[in-house]
């Protein structure tokens, strides 16, 4: 039980640097302001300026932050806990690929313009053919070759289906506004972006958490969860469905943004002791915790215009893979992480 | 002998191909039956398919009662399964592996197990001498070590049928008495346990009755010395045995 006070401090001290992470990002800008400040313009008080600089410029912004990392945290954790791998992360299988893919078709059709709904249930249908069909081709009990050669041709047919759409968009102006997609980015978003992305995330991040329970179970691999009364052919479902809603919602508003799914469980794993089930809440404050300091850092770091947050989670996301497999690697080449 | 479990007409079919072809077995309650045949024989189908892990038709009954309506989780609650190999992917302690096999029963947070649970969890860890592994990681664990965790996880489940497939297999002498003798402790408490094996010195040894497969069907069952009598061992596995009788049991060792 000294464990379990262990991880309730982790949990307490990642959603203390969220809140911290918060509150920073909401007084990072061309204006700078205190903390102090900012709390003040958030309960209402103080000048009027910096309450409408934080409260209609930088709070959406934080905001989507702190639930877009939180959903991919999550995501990241339950695809590693149904495939019982370290390894796996919807950024790798294609998921934000296919999800931006979905969208950027949205736009360029002219079904939908960049505030309705059609977005993000487009992102989603996207998101959830990617990972149905990288589940269907890998086959059940696929090892993680397998998946990763899946998902590099999901993503390239993504990617490609996604500049196809840009050439047949409407006009240049168009295309350079579907490129963000390609290139997550929160900058200038309002409470409608927030809105609009929120019931979708919410309802995969209910669905994934509610199975938490069968990640523990798959422990014994799915033989061995089924014997113990989980239905792994439904879990697999779900789990597809509850990635694609938050991935899909967050990539309609943020665009594809990667790797936080792969490094917030990783980094919250020891402080749980490897339980995929209790990963799944410390993985999404992870998460926030990522993407806020990316988000802040995409706005420190001196440039000449604006660097996009989601090349910053892969320039840092994608050596820590690496990093990753040169650790796994003994374990890979011996095929143990089935 | 009506408690227990009753299998008849049992097929299943994988990949287009029967493995098993209409198999009759009865193991009463309070017995251990010993499963053995030759590589490909069907033994671990045999078990799979008893757990529900694969689509079969033929029946399937445990006192009387057709398990086929159950759904899963009460399926769980009356057959503990020990899988091949106890492949575990997490390094969890090995505390909240054994506590896994209350899973059936509600426990989902191996932090919160109610009063019940938490005293199966314990007996089982005790049973089979783990206790003072419980919160190393079963990673860092030997084989024999593991073995006992997972032999601990199906105690745990306290199921009124303990199915095991190859339980004793890569495990030194010592710790393969230790867990035959753990199953044998369980039938006597009253449970159906059957347990798929090579070893046919133990299966003599420990098994109250024997079922021999080959290519999907029955070929021999009754005590040891009836089903794994001279005629059957050279017909289905092509040896012959050295035979004694030690301390009341039969003693059987291949030979030639």
């Amino acid at each position: 039980m000294v464990a379990a006070g262990r991880r309730r401090l982790a949990i307490a001290a990642l959603a203390a640097v969220a809140v911290a992470l918060f509150l920073a990002s909401l007084g990072i800008g061309p204006v700078r302001l205190p903390p102090l400040v900012v709390v003040e313009a958030l309960l209402g008080r103080g000048p009027e300026t910096s309450r409408i600089i934080v409260a209609e410029i930088r709070l959406p912004r934080a905001l989507l932050a702190l639930l877009i990392g939180a959903t991919l945290g999550l995501s990241g954790a339950a695809m590693q806990g149904l495939l019982r791998n370290p390894l796996a992360a919807p950024s790798l299988f294609g998921a934000p690929q296919a999800a931006a893919f979905g969208a950027v078709a949205t736009l360029s059709l002219g079904i939908a313009d960049a505030l309705s709904y059609a977005l993000p249930v487009a992102a989603i249908a996207g998101a959830f053919l990617s990972v149905f069909l990288l589940l269907a081709v890998a086959g059940r009990n696929a090892g993680l070759v397998l998946l990763i050669l899946a998902g590099l041709a999901v993503s390239s047919l993504a990617g490609a289906a996604t500049a196809l759409a840009m050439n047949l968009a409407p006009n240049p102006f168009a295309a350079l506004e579907i490129a963000f997609w390609l290139l997550g980015s929160l900058e200038d978003r309002s409470m409608r972006h927030v809105l609009m992305a929120l019931p979708f995330m919410a309802a995969g991040v209910a669905i994934l958490w509610s199975r938490r329970r069968a990640f523990r179970a798959l422990t014994l691999g799915e033989e061995g969860a089924q014997s113990l009364g989980i239905d792994v052919a439904a879990l697999r479902l779900l789990v597809v469905l509850g990635v694609a809603l938050g991935v899909g919602g967050a990539v309609a508003v943020s665009g594809s943004i990667g790797f936080i799914g792969l490094v917030a469980p990783h980094l919250c794993r020891p402080l749980v002791g490897y339980d995929p089930a209790r990963l799944l809440l410390p993985s999404a404050l992870a998460g926030s915790c990522l993407l806020l300091a990316a988000d802040i850092a995409v706005r420190i770091i001196p440039s000449t215009s604006d660097i996009k947050v989601g090349v910053l989670t892969a320039l840092i996301g994608v050596p820590f893979f690496l990093l990753l497999i040169v650790r796994e690697r003994r374990r890979l080449a011996l095929g143990t992480l089935a | 002998m009506s408690g227990g479990l009753a299998i008849a007409g049992l097929v299943v079919s994988l990949g287009g191909r029967d493995v098993l072809r209409g198999v009759d077995v009865r193991c009463p309650a309070g017995t251990v039956t010993a499963i053995v045949g030759p590589n490909g024989a069907g033994k671990s189908t045999l078990l799979r398919a008893i757990v529900g892990l694969l689509p079969s038709t033929g029946s399937i009954a445990l006192d009387g009662d057709a398990l086929a309506p159950l759904d899963r989780r009460a399926r769980a609650r009356r057959i503990a399964y020990l899988p091949q190999g106890h492949e575990v992917h997490w390094p969890l302690p090995a505390r909240d592996i054994v506590a896994l096999g209350r899973l059936p029963h509600g426990a989902a947070d191996p932090d919160r197990l109610s009063p019940e649970d938490a005293a199966r969890v314990e007996a089982a860890m005790t049973e089979t001498e783990i206790l003072h592994l419980a919160d190393r990681p079963v990673s860092a664990l030997s084989g024999g070590e593991r073995a006992r965790v997972a032999l601990a996880r199906v105690f745990a489940a306290g199921a009124p049928v303990l199915l095991a497939d190859e339980p004793i297999a890569a495990l030194d002498p010592r710790h393969q008495l230790d867990v035959a003798a753990a199953l044998r402790r369980r039938a006597e408490a009253g449970a159906v346990v059957a347990l798929v094996t090579h070893d046919l010195g133990l299966a003599a040894r420990f098994a109250d009755r024997v079922l021999v497969l080959r290519d999907g069907r029955v070929a021999a069952a009754g005590p040891p010395e009836e089903a794994l009598a001279p005629g059957v061992l050279s017909e289905v596995f092509d040896i012959a045995a050295y035979r004694a009788v030690h301390e009341g049991r039969p003693v059987l060792v291949p030979w030639a």
